[in-house]
């Protein structure tokens, strides 16, 4: 119902919106609260306005009260994001086209043959799965030494990769359209070095902070100065670890500087011990030569290989210690 | 090297998606953030702007040093902010000497900026300096009134910008139905000179008249304040071309199960769920509702009817 002020008034009810183009405010308004009274007074007449056509809608009642169908938004705005584009179709969907190979819906459960059964078409215990063949008959032009089920394996396998192939060009022709699907990223992953086949390792956190270290150091002031990036961490604490002990013990502890010295002499010692007295060869030694002594009184000949088989029995220099002074 | 990623969990699938251009749009979200330096104005009046449009509207507290929206490389951050956020709309509030309590509104097209139009705040006058009666408060989400008076909107380019970028902020969701007792609040714009707009939030109150349309009467409740237009910048024709261009409307959705014929008339499809006739209820067979029973409390009455008839005679 248009009545003579809507003709004043642009209304756009789709937006609760109401635009009065013929109002003039006082150039030289007369005070702060009079231009605001005003304000509220003509938009007052508008909201009015407005909800005079809401009103007369009809509605339907609910629970939560009268529901008014809203009449669509006749302000014209920009959009947010651009129309969706259409999908170019795929190579099967061309190729269907052409040979005019209509979709067919197929049911999710198929009788089966070989056990008189309703079976499922894709899933566990499938109707005709590649895998539950027991035996494959030979043809005659098979070679003999062939495995046939690493053979359909195989050929699984190529036909897996293929379609995978197939997938990845048809999403790429999408994307050069600008219509990928909401929920596909295409990332491109690194490029393999030239004459490598294998992909070069990603570098994690970590290594990129031990890297970033090992840059610092060879500034002058060995990396201490460097200004730090927003999110880099200070440098992990490099060369040697000291940790010093407290001279002095607490009350009933132990003296720590005391425990750490005896600690590192019984380890010499411990060490070295077998330099000092090698205690089982001592004994062998003592015993041959006792058993040498009885034998040698027995029949003195004065043998002088028996000094040179001595000699080997006598304790050998320790090959480990070096001379005091070497030729400088 | 391609690599294909898919989202792993269904939640992340149904985020990606309703982040995916459509072609009906429904609501705008906004990202409210401030520059380098804000004055206790320009804080005040972020903070309430997000209290306004709480559904739809994100605030970022740190401060941005560079962004700055009028100049060629400053937009990088907020097309980034809004690529992540997901937001069309911006509201960016600053204080420098040259341009104080100043605020930039911008909307987004494709995450790349649209347009522009900077304003400056005066005579602010917060929410809480307001007193009513807590009944009329107006309730979050609740779809506002949007009302411009003054010629200078029609006249004045500036001002036309400022209208369209103001019914963008204030408008919220697009909506089919809207419930008639969910109206309480109205923005009110008046061009009151060809460079200033009075803006106020008001509550409704709607009073009983003679006739179905109740009365409207606007408490002033929310934030006041006067905005003085300073620089703007304008979409550029083939982007605007782009952005206005409206999709055909929706398909209308194919009503199941219905079929209309010249012949038969309107037929419609029934789906019965598989009936288990060992487990149907034929009758009840509670004790209370056997057939003696009833006949037998009949016959009662009639006995005490007969026998009070009889002591009154």
């Amino acid at each position: 119902m248009e009545t003579e002020t809507d003709q004043i008034y642009h209304l756009d009810v789709g937006n609760l919106l109401g635009f009065n183009p013929n109002h003039r405010f006082p150039s030289a308004p007369s005070s702060r609260e009079e231009l605001v009274k005003e304000c509220l007074e003509e938009s007052r007449k508008l909201v009015q306005a407005i909800a005079n056509a809401l009103f007369n809608f009809t509605s339907t009642e609910t629970n939560d009260g009268p529901i008014v169908q809203l009449p669509p938004p006749t302000t014209k705005l920009p959009r947010e994001k651009h129309v969706p584009r259409p999908k170019p179709p795929t190579k099967w969907e061309e190729f269907a086209l052409k040979k005019g190979i209509q979709k067919r819906k197929k049911d999710k459960v198929v009788w089966d043959e070989q056990t008189d059964q309703f079976k499922r078409r894709h899933g566990y215990d499938r109707v005709n799965d590649d895998n539950d063949v027991p035996i494959i008959e030979a043809k005659a032009t098979d070679e003999p030494g062939e495995d046939p089920f690493a053979k359909r394996l195989d050929e699984k396998k190529k036909r897996v990769g293929k379609q995978q192939k197939n997938r990845l060009q048809n999403l790429k022709a999408a994307e050069k359209a600008g219509a990928l699907p909401s929920h596909v990223q295409l990332a491109a992953t690194s490029l393999p070095i030239s004459g490598t086949k294998s992909q070069p390792k990603k570098i994690g956190k970590d290594e990129l902070g031990d890297v970033a270290g090992l840059a610092a150091t060879s500034t002058a002031s060995g990396g201490k100065f460097d200004k730090k990036l927003p999110g880099e961490k200070a440098p992990k604490k490099q060369g040697k670890h000291h940790k010093y002990l407290p001279v002095v013990a607490g009350r009933g502890a132990v003296n720590p500087e005391k425990e750490q010295t005896n600690n590192v002499l019984s380890k010499i010692f411990s060490k070295h011990s077998h330099e000092i007295l090698n205690v089982g060869k001592a004994i062998n030694m003592y015993n041959v030569k006792k058993e040498k002594k009885k034998s040698g009184r027995s029949d003195k000949s004065g043998r002088s290989d028996k000094s040179g088989r001595s000699d080997k029995l006598k304790p050998k220099k320790d090959i480990t210690k070096k001379p005091a002074n070497k030729a400088k | 090297m391609m690599e294909i990623r898919t989202p792993k969990t269904g939640k992340a699938k149904r985020v990606l998606e309703k982040r995916a251009p459509k072609l009906v749009e429904t609501g705008k979200k906004t990202l409210i953030l401030h520059g380098t330096k804000t004055s206790a104005t320009v804080s005040s009046v972020l903070m309430e702007l997000y209290r306004l449009k709480k559904g739809g509207a994100i605030k970022y507290s740190r401060r941005n040093e560079n962004i700055r929206p009028f100049e060629s490389g400053g937009e990088t951050s907020l097309e980034f902010f809004s690529q992540k956020t997901d937001c069309s709309l911006f509201v960016y509030g600053s204080h420098t000497k040259k341009r104080p309590d100043n605020l930039v509104l911008g909307r987004m097209y494709d995450h790349q900026v649209y347009d522009l139009i900077e304003v400056g705040i005066e005579n602010f006058k917060s929410l809480l300096s307001f007193s009513y009666d807590k009944k009329f408060a107006p309730h979050e989400g609740t779809k506002p009134f949007i009302c411009f008076t003054g010629e200078g909107f029609e006249n004045v380019p500036e001002l036309k910008h400022l209208k369209e970028v103001l019914t963008d902020l204030f408008r919220g969701e697009v909506v089919d139905n809207l419930n008639l007792t969910g109206l309480d609040r109205a923005y009110v714009c008046s061009a009151i000179s060809p460079t200033k707009v009075f803006l106020t939030h008001c509550a409704l109150k709607l009073k009983r008249s003679g006739t179905i349309v109740p009365r409207m009467e606007l408490v002033e409740v929310g934030p006041s304040m006067d905005l003085v237009i300073r620089r703007n910048r304008l979409p550029n024709e083939s982007l605007m071309k782009e952005a206005m261009r409206t999709s055909k409307d929706k398909p209308k959705k194919k009503e199941k199960n219905v079929d209309q014929d010249a012949v038969r008339g309107k037929i419609g499809k029934i789906y019965m769920p598989d009936q288990k006739l060992d487990e149907m209820h034929l009758h009840d067979k509670s004790k209370g509702l056997k057939r003696e029973r009833k006949e037998s409390k009949l016959l009662n009455e009639e006995t005490d009817s007969k026998k009070k008839k009889k002591s009154s005679e």
